[in-house]
């Protein structure tokens, strides 16, 4: 298929658009300033020689460049996204609502005490909430993102070791089937790390962590459901070894929303773990806003829990500031400026208040239903890595390409010209050539079914070894062509630099 | 006479004496995709058998290459991190990741020969 020309290299109203900076029309300007006073330079030998490099530009291509841009992002707000392990799912306008409150909006870290005891209460009561559905004892609100809520828990642990005189373990365990972050998070602890292979079903082997279990281990981290989209279920025994062994199980809770309002954490004899309020609670994602990783904190972790801490103290909420006082004893410290993302944790409460348990419970059923209706479906034509049913997630590994001449990478571009943005592919690394698929539970039976469709087709054009070309040009339709990763990752430009001909014309003004 | 053993994880050691060279075989650049980077360890590090002793990074994924052995790191291959398709050209020739003084040369006994390693590969597909 060749598409035409065009003299504007516009393809349709899919607009082309330049960088901001190859914009500039020296002098233009959107509003009329008055001119500037004439001054002395006094400046001496640092007087700026060159243009600053802003670009001169009118209002209305202002709001085009920035409007066109938007239109280039494929979002959740745009079309199915069902990138593994990611949980892309849809953010409830009712949260952006109550999120714009003037009351929620418009206070400031700073603001004094009195002045804020709702936002307190609305940090209490959405800890509150997370404490109810985890069973724990305690939970820290103030880590940024997953991995900075991974960060917080190893930090309570590394706490709980020293003061019990258990400073010596030096080595954190982390399964093949961990989320890439854990043993970034133990490295950056000072933590050694060991591996612990998977089991054939995809699980942590439970005779190979006995193996390692030993009186320098400090941790277990452990992803549950796992990034196979498999429930631990020897998550207790994992459980009572750990702690026989004295350390302390960490569980990364990025797939809580598979469970939720299911199983309690603290039946599972878990010490932390982390809660993404960007996935479980329906807060926007990446770019769409910043990332929150409550940490929920066992009995025995929780003396050692960061600052600050919202406290109720009769009738009022405080702020303890400083750890190695009152409810902040024992604390590790400070890990991040201010209370925690507290736009978040207005979205997270509104999404966890408009649910309500019930409907908690009913979320995590359909996430799981969902993937398993993707996987039972996509079964006829690809081949699921694991056998049973799965969580939230499906895996497929590359059998189902065996002979022909199209890769995993193939059949991801090719999903693009069907309009759909690729599920998260090579990964996990224990399953070869993975197409990880997390539908979330906010899809219609409609949307999955046109997504099955693309998939059948695909796998099927791919067995046929008719449309090879097609599946290497792949994607044909985007906006831009299959991109060179490999020169992007081995050679990357970032930075941009005017060119040439423009750099010599300013040096020469 | 040098020789080369391999070992589950697909890293190549070949042993002159002492002394050694390690890298990734043929099969792990062709399992890895096109590779991006490369770390490899400084003169003078330690490592133990099985130990991390450098990183690699394809399109695909990031991954440890282990120490196939014990001893003292000589040198990195310091032409790698520019040219890290070195690896993908040549695996098992220029793109050696280091060199190093083995200090137990009992521990090669466990590694495979090139006839062993061939069989292994071919039962993981």
């Amino acid at each position: 298929m060749t598409r035409p020309v065009t003299a504007s290299g516009n393809q349709g109203l899919q607009l082309e658009q330049a960088l901001i900076f190859e914009q500039d029309t020296p002098g233009m300007t959107a509003v009329d300033l008055p001119a500037a006073p004439k001054i002395t330079e006094r400046l001496g030998a640092l007087k700026n020689t060159q243009a600053i490099g802003l670009p001169g530009m009118s209002e209305p291509d202002v709001v085009r460049h920035y409007t066109r841009l938007s239109q280039k992002n494929y979002s959740i707000d745009s079309g199915f996204y069902p990138l593994g392990s990611c949980t892309m799912k849809h953010n409830p306008r009712l949260n952006e609502k109550m999120a714009r409150l003037p009351g929620f909006a418009d206070v400031h870290p700073f603001q004094p005490i009195s002045t804020v005891q709702g936002a307190l209460e609305l940090i209490d009561t959405t800890a509150h909430w997370l404490k109810e559905l985890t069973g724990m004892a305690a939970v820290a609100m103030s880590p940024a993102a997953g991995a900075h809520g991974e960060l917080c828990g190893l930090m309570c642990i590394k706490a709980a070791h020293e003061a019990n005189g258990q400073g010596h373990r030096k080595t954190v365990l982390v399964p093949e089937s961990a989320h890439g972050t854990n043993p970034a998070t133990a490295a950056l602890c000072g933590y050694a790390v060991e591996s612990i292979p998977a089991n054939a079903e995809g699980r942590v082997d439970i005779d190979a962590l006995k193996a390692h279990l030993r009186d320098d281990i400090a941790a277990v981290m452990i992803t549950n459901p796992n990034t196979c989209g498999l429930f631990e279920r020897d998550a207790i025994l994992i459980a009572e070894l750990i702690h026989a062994a004295g350390a302390y199980f960490y569980m990364d809770g990025a797939n809580f929303n598979a469970i939720v309002g299911r199983l309690r954490l603290v039946d599972l004899g878990v010490d932390a773990m982390h809660i993404n309020l960007h996935k479980t609670f329906s807060t926007p994602h990446g770019g769409g806003g910043p990332g929150a990783g409550p940490t929920v904190l066992s009995e025995k972790l929780a003396p050692f829990a960061p600052v600050p801490q919202v406290v109720k103290v009769g009738e009022s909420y405080i702020a303890e500031e400083h750890a190695g006082f009152g409810a902040a004893k024992q604390s590790y410290g400070r890990m991040k400026g201010y209370h925690g993302q507290f736009g978040v944790f207005v979205r997270a409460l509104s999404y966890m208040m408009a649910m309500g348990g019930d409907g908690l419970k009913q979320a995590s059923g359909d996430a799981v239903l969902n993937a398993n209706y993707i996987m039972a479906r996509l079964s006829t034509e690809m081949t699921p890595a694991f056998e049973g049913p799965c969580m939230h997630e499906c895996v497929f590994d590359d059998r189902f390409l065996k002979g022909t001449n199209i890769t995993t990478l193939d059949i991801a571009k090719a999903l693009i010209d069907e309009g759909v943005h690729p599920p998260t592919m090579y990964f996990p690394l224990v399953v070869h050539g993975a197409l990880l698929m997390e539908p979330t539970e906010t899809e219609s039976k409609q949307t999955l079914d046109q997504f099955i469709n693309s998939m059948l087709s695909l796998a099927r054009k791919a067995k046929s070894g008719l449309a090879d070309a097609e599946f290497k040009a792949a994607p044909q339709l985007a906006p831009r062509r299959r991109l060179d990763e490999t020169k992007a990752a081995r050679r990357p430009i970032l930075r941009w630099t005017p060119p040439a001909s423009s750099a010599a014309k300013q040096a020469a003004e | 006479m040098s020789q080369m053993r391999f070992t589950k994880e697909h890293e190549w050691i070949k042993i002159d004496g002492n002394v050694a060279t390690v890298g990734i075989t043929q099969f792990a650049q062709g399992q890895l995709g096109d590779i991006v980077f490369v770390e490899v360890p400084a003169a003078g590090k330690v490592l133990k058998a099985g130990g991390e002793a450098a990183v690699v990074e394809s399109v695909k994924a990031a991954s440890e290459v282990y120490s196939p052995a014990s001893g003292t790191v000589n040198e990195g291959n310091a032409k790698l991190p520019d040219a890290p398709e070195t690896v993908n050209s040549d695996p098992q020739g220029a793109g050696w990741f280091f060199k190093m003084t083995l200090s137990d040369l009992k521990e090669l006994d466990g590694l495979m020969d090139e006839a062993a390693y061939e069989k292994y590969c071919a039962e993981l597909h």
